[in-house]
């Protein structure tokens, strides 16, 4: 009984860390964006459901194998955030925060318009390039698909982590985001490297949503559930802390799950799978209430 | 002395208020030349139509070749500005401050230059991974000086390096741009508020009023003038 109550529990934490994985590249996409445009990219799931039926149809529609469409996804996924921010953020960008947003907000519609005109509404089948399989490790069961979801994302993540530490161009992004009159000074070709965020942030969920699509089906609102999670975990973590969507995305992940796990038991008995979404509201109201930068975000340290 | 940096006629506005109307300038290789004036001269919005920060009209020649508009073209073209305020990225560690210094440039001697600054800023290097934003202003000053540095500029820009410093560290502060003149021929033109510590470290100097050049001499001569200081400097 015990055994099977801990083998359950690490079930649901294997599987937490996969869609919590998947929250994180979503928030790192969030966190990227509002750090460097400094608005929530409210297209940013439709962005990526976008990007998945890209994939999606260059395998189902022209036949190409997962690897070269997965590739030829991301590089056009990264393109066509460059596009969106020269043609749709940029002339904006130097509007009240408000404009910014109301763009994104367009542009979640019309994104989602056409997505609905090109491939239709009902549901498509993308398969998860980890397969179906399901092995046990100790008497833990997990699916192939969540393992190769958390390898993949902490994969990203770290070389993602290795772009901005380690690289010229990724200290050029930093100092952009950060303070872009300085960046201009020293020769930092500024409105390039928000550009360029946006193509990051626009791969990130092309990733995150190739993803998704194996488990829940790949339809036009596929993200939209996997975007409030995202808000949650970057809210959790400090909106403009990388470190702290991939910890806060990685939380909100299993601890919906625990949730779930602790209603079987009769613990938390009076949750239930359509509470999720309110739970992650839930986390994003009490976070701004109690501790507004969240948990890597630090109030500014300036020196006047 | 051949000419460094030429100024003809140069005018710049932001939005409707004229800040520079009428400014010809000459700095030539290895000169400190200092800009005075009082509040509103137009001597900041002098460094900035060089930099670029500020829309301009008039010509701006560095070594007889016409300067692009736009800030990055500047950086890009050895003119290094080090702003009012310091002008440090808060966020990012002195080595990564130092480091981005030497952005504009192609060629990869980053980590040499690292070095070389570090032997007028020995703290620089011991504290690399501390915080800029952690620093005190005074040493915040010296890091955008020894970013600045890292771009190996063929002209320095300083904007009111004294602005909210201590004397004590606004002396250091120029020692070291003495140092540099005197040692590597760094190229400066110094804008600044305090005439007295300008005039010392400098060999010529533009005095502006109300965005155009009142006069020009040798630091010496206006420092001598007594009426000139009175009217002119404030001291």
């Amino acid at each position: 009984m015990i055994l099977a109550a801990f083998s359950d529990f690490m079930q649901q934490v294997v599987s937490g860390l996969a869609s919590g994985g998947i929250y994180a590249l979503l928030a790192l996409a969030l966190v990227i964006i509002h750090r460097s445009t400094g608005v929530i990219n409210f297209a940013q799931g439709e962005m990526a459901t976008l990007s998945t039926y890209i994939a999606w149809a260059l395998i189902a529609h022209h036949g190409w194998r997962y690897g070269p469409a997965f590739v030829a996804t991301l590089a056009l996924s990264f393109v066509g955030g460059v596009g969106i921010h020269r043609v749709v953020i940029r002339p904006v960008e130097r509007g009240s925060v408000l404009r910014i947003v109301i763009v994104t907000i367009g542009l979640l519609v019309a994104i989602n318009g056409f997505v609905v005109w090109e491939w239709g509404g009902e549901p498509q089948q993308l398969q998860s390039p980890f397969g179906t399989d399901t092995f046990s490790i100790g008497g833990v069961i997990v699916a192939a698909h969540d393992i190769g979801t958390i390898v993949v994302a902490l994969g990203i993540v770290v070389l993602l982590w290795a772009l901005f530490q380690f690289t010229k161009l990724g200290l050029a992004l930093r100092a952009a985001a950060v303070n872009p009159e300085e960046a201009r000074l020293v020769g930092v070709r500024v409105s390039w490297m928000l550009a360029f965020g946006w193509g990051l942030a626009a791969l990130l969920g092309a990733v995150a949503g190739m993803l998704t699509a194996p488990t829940v089906g790949l339809d036009p609102n596929m993200m939209a559930a996997v975007l409030i999670y995202s808000f949650a975990a970057a809210v959790l973590g400090g909106i403009d802390s990388p470190l702290g969507a991939v910890v806060g995305g990685l939380l909100i992940g299993v601890l919906l799950n625990m949730l779930s796990y602790l209603s079987q038991y009769g613990i938390f008995d009076w949750f239930t799978e359509e509470l999720r979404l309110p739970m992650a509201l839930l986390v994003i109201l009490g976070v701004l209430l109690v501790r507004p930068q969240g948990i890597f975000g630090k109030p500014e340290v300036k020196r006047v | 002395m051949t000419t460094l940096l030429e100024l003809d006629r140069v005018a710049a506005r932001y939005g409707p208020v004229q800040a520079l109307s009428d400014v010809s300038l000459v700095v030539r290789e290895g000169e400190v030349v200092a800009v005075l004036g009082a509040n509103g001269a137009g001597k900041t919005t002098t460094l900035r139509a060089i930099s670029g920060t500020v829309s301009r009209t008039g010509g701006i020649e560095l070594e007889g070749k016409q300067l692009k508009g736009g800030p990055e073209a500047a950086a890009r073209a050895g003119i290094a500005h080090v702003p009012e305020g310091r002008g440090t990225f808060v966020d990012l560690t002195v080595t990564e401050n130092l480091r981005l210094g030497a952005y504009a440039r192609r060629d990869r001697s980053v980590k040499a230059d690292v070095k070389r600054v570090g032997e007028y800023f020995p703290w620089m290097v011991e504290r690399g991974s501390q915080r800029a934003g952690t620093l005190s202003g005074g040493e915040q000053q010296m890091l955008a000086l020894g970013r600045a540095l890292m771009s190996r500029p063929r002209l320095m820009l300083l904007a009111e390096p004294s602005l909210g410093l201590a004397p004590l560290i606004v002396r250091e502060f120029f020692r070291i741009v003495r140092r540099l003149n005197e040692d590597e021929g760094l190229t400066v033109l110094v804008v600044e508020q305090d005439a007295r510590i300008a005039l010392a470290a400098s060999s010529r100097a533009y005095v502006l009023e109300v965005g155009r050049v009142a006069l020009t001499g040798t630091s010496a001569e206006l420092r001598d003038d007594e009426s000139i200081r009175r009217s002119y400097l404030g001291y």
